[in-house]
């Protein structure tokens, strides 16, 4: 198998369905020419010409407006949002229009759309280039939202996502996008949207996170477990739909449950899994469910001290699990 | 984009000035492709929707109908344009809230107006999820998923652009009225079907009031028409009151952009009813410029062109008139007899599998 980063794994998904299915197009700002700004698509004008791989004025509305009539007429686009910051313009597309169209038209449309949306902070992009956006779209009916972590699961979910005939958000952590590399294999595969994935077994103590979190919950797991803490990491990968069974399950075995991640913790996915767990896991809890997530300001700001201030940690998780364990 | 990127002839339609009279000496007179025939049948088409509308209002002050923007006084632009669509026979229609008669003329019988409009099951939209006649009606070409304005220009953009794509040469027809035009999302529409040279026509009916704020309040201009040379393509103004320009304006577009890329027709209309049942239009319009605007109410000056030229008589008026009255009272009480959704059904359709 081959090792590979994120970004790596999400430009091969593309391409692959690209050349799988020629209703498959993309388009976003700069995603030609460019290879867009992270290089996701690189080479794929090259491979698939100015029809399929499309530079767009620099007008998110009307990038997803547009993606949104393609699929209309059964194209199968691929918007990239060329960062998280910059999607509230198009939000009524998304929300407003993109995850009505199937109830709204009682069926007789659908929306085969992946609105690719690099997120996330810890990479000093301070307020306008750090947003997680994720909890605008958890919310709501009609999306389906993926937060892959690993090279792995970022290809095999985009390729999935791609075939979906809803319209999903593809939330890609771009601290990931060349720290993180990980084994993909050479053969054609998919993954299922919706099905959490346990990255760790453990007995003690169940960590649910996503993204960029979860290589700190498991690094922070590796520590603690010298202590004799057994930390169970489930990565949600799919937020919406939520797995609940695999984090009601885990957490029935370990009675714990500690949940990690960068968004702001009021009314983030957070919330829904402690929720979860309480109405569907009470009788086997025996610590409160924790919550460790990033606080009630704005986005991660642009200091390094006050962007360290903001986001968790290996560290933090790590006291965090100790606490838990201890109660 | 496959498109040749060769430079618009500003040819197309006519420019009229707003208020000149329908030709009224022969059918001989007709722009070309139009018959005496084609005449008549939009003459009952808009009576039809004139009963339907009117009726619509009255039902929804008997309590049956919650909710209706009227079309009355939009009808020659709509009917007028869907003529030239018909005709062309490869057009796909993006219209908005106030296209009763654009949604009729696509297609739906009375009964399924009032099946929407009173909220019931089959309703063919989006079976009385959504307010009346919003959602789609594939079969007969039709999508106009919510009433926000703006949000389908680009959404009808994109679907040109599919069609160019798949090269089946469609040509869209996207509805929007002078409120619309002030949204961003107007703007980006128009500028991204200008830069891929798209088949769209941008149908603005212009009826001078976004609600209650009239054109002054929002544009410093007179014609939107000519916001068009900011995106490269050529705009119109239309007598919208008067459905063979709106046809013969509509006509030439097709074949523009179908050929050369985007046409903006801004179609002037009045509206002669409040923005929807819930308004009170008495609040805010200078008192007697509803009345004056209906001394040019399309219903009554198609039917004097066409006793005129001798294509109907005065007779033929009222038995048509008649006629689609005995219509819009059996679907009234057709629908009025059929049953809402069930609540059952509430979580249908969220998702697609």
């Amino acid at each position: 198998m081959a090792v590979v980063s994120v970004i790596e794994a999400v430009r091969e998904a593309i391409r692959e369905e690209m050349r799988r299915d020629s209703n498959v197009f993309v388009l976003g700002e700069d995603v030609g020419q460019r290879g867009g700004v992270f290089l996701a698509t690189q080479g794929l004008l090259e491979e698939f010409g100015g029809e399929r791989v499309i530079d767009t004025p620099l007008a998110e509305a009307a990038i997803m407006g547009i993606a949104l009539g393609a699929a209309y007429r059964g194209m199968r686009p691929i918007p990239e949002v060329q960062f998280s910051d910059f999607v509230w313009p198009a939000v009524n597309q998304l929300i407003g229009e993109a995850a009505r169209v199937c109830y709204g038209t009682h069926g007789s449309l659908n929306v085969p759309m992946v609105v690719r949306i690099p997120y996330g902070g810890g990479i000093r992009g301070g307020l306008f280039h750090s947003q997680n956006v994720e909890a605008m779209f958890f919310h709501t009916p009609g999306l389906k939202v993926i937060a892959p972590a690993t090279p792995f699961d970022a290809k095999g979910l985009l390729k999935s996502a791609i075939r979906d005939n809803n319209p999903v958000i593809s939330l890609e952590h771009k601290k990931t996008y060349r720290l993180v590399r990980g084994e993909v294999p050479e053969d054609e595969y998919t993954l299922p949207i919706g099905k959490a994935d346990i990255k760790r077994p453990g007995e003690s103590i169940t960590t649910v996170s996503y993204g960029l979190m979860l290589h700190y919950c498991l690094e922070a797991a590796e520590q603690v477990s010298q202590e004799g803490i057994d930390v169970e990491v489930v990565d949600l990968r799919t937020l919406k739909p939520l797995d609940k069974e695999t984090v009601v399950e885990s957490v029935k075995k370990t009675g714990r449950l500690l949940i990690v991640h960068e968004d702001n913790i009021t009314g983030g996915v957070g919330a829904e899994v402690a929720a979860v767990a309480a109405a569907e896991a009470f009788e086997f809890l025996d610590a409160p469910i924790a919550r460790l997530c990033g606080p009630d300001v704005p986005t991660m700001p642009f200091a390094e001290t006050l962007e360290s201030a903001y986001m968790p940690s290996t560290e933090t998780v790590a006291v965090a699990l100790r606490n838990l364990a201890a109660y | 984009m496959a498109r040749p990127r060769s430079t618009p002839t500003k040819k197309p339609p006519t420019k009229r000035p707003a208020g000149a009279k329908p030709v009224q000496d022969s059918a001989a007179g007709l722009p070309g492709g139009l018959t005496t025939d084609d005449l008549v049948d939009y003459y009952k088409k808009m009576v039809m929707v004139r009963l339907v509308d009117e009726r619509i209002w009255a039902l929804n002050r008997q309590g049956k109908v919650p909710i209706a923007a009227s079309c009355q006084g939009h009808e020659a632009a709509q009917l007028g344009s869907l003529l030239a669509a018909e005709k062309d026979g490869n057009c796909f229609l993006f219209p908005y809230y106030r296209d009763l008669a654009v949604k009729m003329s696509a297609g739906l019988t009375a009964e399924q107006v009032m099946l929407s409009f009173m909220g019931k099951e089959g309703e063919p939209y989006s079976n009385a999820r959504q307010f009346p006649l919003q959602g789609a009606d594939l079969p007969n070409k039709v999508i106009q998923i919510s009433n926000v304005v703006a949000a389908g220009l680009t959404q009808s953009v994109g679907y040109a652009l599919a069609c160019t794509m798949l090269g089946d040469h469609t040509v869209v027809l996207v509805y929007f009225g002078d409120g619309a035009s002030s949204q961003g999302e107007t703007h980006e529409a128009m500028n991204f079907a200008g830069v891929h040279r798209l088949p769209v026509i941008f149908i603005c009916e212009n009826n001078g009031y976004a609600i209650s704020v009239p054109q002054r309040r929002q544009m410093n201009l007179d014609d939107l028409a000519s916001r068009a040379a900011g995106y490269g393509f050529p705009g119109f103004v239309v007598d919208g009151m008067d459905l063979v320009q709106c046809y013969e304006a509509t006509h030439h577009a097709i074949s523009h952009a179908r050929q050369q890329g985007p046409v903006l027709l801004e179609m002037k209309v009045d509206r002669f009813m409040p923005h929807t049942t819930d308004d009170d239009d008495r609040r805010y319009r200078p008192k007697g410029e509803v009345e004056e605007a209906r001394k040019r109410d399309p219903v009554v000056t198609m039917a004097e062109d066409l006793v005129h030229r001798g294509i109907i008589t005065r007779k033929q008026v009222e038995e048509i008139a008649a006629l689609a009255l005995r219509e819009v009272d059996a679907a009234t009480d057709a629908a009025d007899a059929a049953s809402p959704p069930g609540a059952s059904s509430l979580h249908e359709m969220v998702y697609v599998p």
